[in-house]
């Protein structure tokens, strides 16, 4: 095991975090604050209570997802794509790490920015609206779960692509609309029988459901349910990883 | 003595069918200075990213170090540094970030004492608060020297370092290289100047459409493949070489005043005596001569066109 190796990698996206602070946090930070001020102190109390809890309180477990998710595929992708892009690999890939050591190292830090990044934002949400953690532990459970699984989610992304455009477009096309469609604004009760059954093939549904049972005790779906999809997911993205690494796709001709 | 690289049997297809390397042996020397020549696409550089890990290798072995590259990576891969061709570095991070960061990928403990003297040693020491992307080319190619030195390699590989670099600088480099060769660190360096690789290497080898043509001592390769030509400059112009030395390799220039007698260096000078009492008899006079040694670039044109 290449310890000093590691922590390489992780130092150096870390200190990148760090220079690109405003970046990195305020902007995310910022971006969530509008929802709340929007859904949360603006919109919220014109709006019924859902499952009992309020409007406002309501949505922040869907929006840390939903910033959690952006930021992880972001971190990890660009951490990965950025060497590529400017042939800085060619020293990675000539060092005695394996392939395990660099994606702990490169998702290590992606997540870890994002878990930071997600408490952030749950201490910002305090400030306009109420709410209460009734299994602390399972939330900090499902949020650093989902973080890894989505900055290696990310990893593979920055691996893939072959422009920065696809670098946007995934978590602008595909993520977005299925954070949004994942009963982050809503419960997917709400919907009609048809939208129901379609919802449950939406991963992010999983996710929100287990992170909101977290913080109130309802979901949409049982929580063990949740558990179970995060793991699959978990498990696939590490699969396509040990795929990417003993193929050599786009790493080593 | 057990080579520092050993290319046994080495073969490089790409994915799309194109041979890069075809059945590459190869051993280099612990301590000594490899210069590895070839025109542009012959296989040099693919050749070194395979023993350092960048490109996987289609078949045959690699050791470095006596270990297997691709069985023993971790221990293989520790033992190198790697100064590629491209100008790769980050932008935003300092010098003595980016060499830090070189040594811990490489396993190693930090060593800030270590990092100083190769900072030192390569002029970077100033710079070292010093965001990459705010040196000059030359400054940033000795970052790239001072990453692949940080783990304290036992080989090192430079791919064409001193290319767009300056006099001062390349003089620079090739004082280090020695010095470093001086230590027992195994340098391969392959370069388009060919004058560098006839100041530096211990030993040349030449690779061509993948292949390896030939691997040689550089003073045995200068002497095997050496031509001399000698020049003598004719008091009165000659309309054509003289019947007596019509058997001779020798030819009329400028204007009829050059005579151009070309022997090989390994030949006795017997011929050049010989050339001289003919002209003697002849009564040809000439008020100068001068002799001329084909340089590694003359030989090396000769190989790659053959």
């Amino acid at each position: 095991m290449n310890f000093y190796g590691v922590m390489a990698i992780y130092k150096f996206e870390m200190a990148r975090m760090r220079r690109t602070l405003m970046q990195s946090i305020a902007s995310p930070v910022i971006s969530t604050s509008l929802y709340f001020i929007v859904f949360g102190s603006a919109i919220g109390p014109r709006m019924g209570a859902i499952d009992g809890i309020d409007y406002g309180a309501f949505i922040i477990p869907g929006l840390v997802m939903l910033t959690l998710l952006m930021q992880s595929i972001s971190n990890a992708s660009f951490a990965i794509y950025m060497p590529r892009f400017s042939g800085t690999i060619y020293e990675v890939l000539s060092a005695p790490v394996s392939y395990i050591e660099v994606v702990v190292g490169y998702v290590g830090a992606a997540a870890t920015k994002s878990v930071i990044l997600g408490l952030v934002i749950l201490l910002t949400a305090n400030f306009f609206v109420d709410y209460s953690i009734l299994h602390p532990v399972w939330m900090l459970s499902f949020l650093v779960l989902t973080a890894v699984t989505f900055s290696l989610f990310g990893f593979i992304l920055g691996i893939w692509a072959d422009g920065f455009e696809k670098l946007q477009i995934v978590p602008l096309m595909v993520v977005t609309p299925l954070v949004f469609l994942g009963g982050t604004f809503y419960s997917i009760d709400m919907l009609p029988p048809l939208w129901q059954t379609l919802t449950l093939f939406n991963p992010v549904v999983y996710l929100i459901s287990g992170f909101r049972w977290a913080f109130y005790g309802v979901s949409d779906v049982h929580v063990s349910v949740s558990v179970v999809m995060t793991l699959v997911f978990l498990a696939i993205c590490m699969l396509v990883i040990w795929r990417i690494f003993k193929t050599g796709y786009r790493l080593r001709t | 003595m057990q080579p520092d690289i050993s290319v046994q049997n080495l073969n490089k297809v790409y994915a799309g069918g194109f041979q890069a390397l075809k059945d590459i042996n190869l051993d280099i020397r612990r301590g000594e200075i490899f210069a590895l020549l070839g025109p542009n696409g012959a296989g040099k550089t693919t050749l070194i990213s395979i023993i350092c890990g960048i490109v996987n290798l289609s078949s045959g072995k690699v050791f470095a170090a006596g270990h297997d590259i691709v069985k023993d990576y971790r221990a293989a891969r520790s033992t190198i540094g790697l100064v590629p061709q491209e100008l790769n570095t980050d932008s935003f991070e300092t010098v003595w970030d980016t060499v830090t960061f070189s040594r811990g990928l490489f396993g190693k403990a930090a060593n800030p004492a270590h990092i100083e003297k190769v900072l030192k040693d390569l002029s970077l020491w100033d710079k070292r608060n010093n965001r990459i992307m705010s040196l000059s080319g030359g400054m940033k190619r000795r970052v790239m020297i001072a990453k692949a030195l940080s783990h304290e390699p036992e080989i090192l590989f430079l791919d064409e370092p001193t290319a767009g670099v300056d006099v001062e600088l390349r003089r620079d480099m090739w004082d280090m290289v020695r010095g470093l060769r001086d230590k027992g660190v195994t340098i391969i360096l392959t370069t388009h100047y060919i004058e560098e690789a006839e100041e530096m290497a211990d030993r040349i080898g030449v690779i061509r459409e993948g292949e390896i043509i030939l691997v040689e001592d550089k003073h045995v390769l200068m002497r095997k493949l050496g031509k001399k030509q000698l020049r003598l400059l004719l008091q009165q112009p000659l309309e054509k070489v003289p019947g007596e030395l019509a058997l001779e390799p020798v030819e009329l220039s400028g204007d009829g005043f050059e005579l151009v007698y070309t022997f090989d260096s390994q030949q006795e000078q017997a011929g050049v005596a010989k050339l001289l009492r003919t002209l003697g008899d002849l009564g040809i006079e000439y008020r100068d001569l001068q002799t001329r040694e084909s340089s590694l670039e003359d030989i090396f044109v000769g190989l790659v066109h053959e």
